[in-house]
């Protein structure tokens, strides 16, 4: 019984935790100007913050 | 055509969409896939705060924001604005980005082409009546 749940906590628990930071590294934000340029800021820049949590809000 | 066929054929077309919301210049929603009236008033307002805020935060002298994708864990918010008229759409994670900004564009582009006036037609000659003479 212990042997199962020991390989869940160390299989799957990591795999959990590199998911979840793999998402959290995927969050950004993209904008395109009308001159042909663009900017993408990831998740941890001081303006993508509060951009983030307004989608999040739409959705 | 009207905005809520323009909505129409965009969940029709792009299968990415979960949600489309269609505003007028100064926020108002012009028409909405959601049933949910008070939902489609909340994504209009974050939509309108969220192209205000990077206006604010990242807008540049002689260069205004066009489009603007967010991506988050839950799915992605996309907002295109086009001559007066903003559309924004809800996705689930990790979209086609390049396809649903398309579909969105030419959702805007539909509507602006049915505010132009309408070209009338050449006329066609006059048909020679023959006559049956022979």
């Amino acid at each position: 019984m212990r042997r199962p749940l020991t390989l869940l906590v160390f299989v799957a628990g990591p795999l959990l935790y590199l998911s979840r930071r793999r998402g959290a590294q995927r969050e950004r934000v993209h904008l395109a100007y009308d001159d042909g340029s663009a900017v993408t800021l990831a998740r941890g820049a001081p303006e993508s913050e509060r951009l983030l949590e307004l989608a999040r809000q739409a959705l | 055509m009207d905005a809520a066929s323009a909505l129409a054929d965009l969940t029709e077309i792009s299968s990415q969409v979960d949600a489309a919301v269609l505003l007028d210049e100064g926020g108002a929603v012009l028409a909405s896939t959601l049933e949910d009236d008070a939902r489609s008033e909340r994504i209009a307002r974050t939509a309108v705060e969220l192209l205000h805020a990077a206006d604010e935060r990242l807008g540049r002298e002689g260069r205004s924001i066009l489009r603007l994708e967010a991506s988050l864990r839950e799915g992605s918010v996309f907002a295109v604005r086009e001559a007066g008229r903003s559309i924004v759409a809800t996705t689930s994670p990790s979209p086609t980005s390049g396809l649903v900004l398309y579909d969105l564009k030419a959702c805007l582009r539909s509507l602006e082409q049915a505010d132009e006036p309408a070209k009338p037609e050449p006329r066609r000659k006059a048909e020679k009546q023959e006559t049956a003479d022979a």
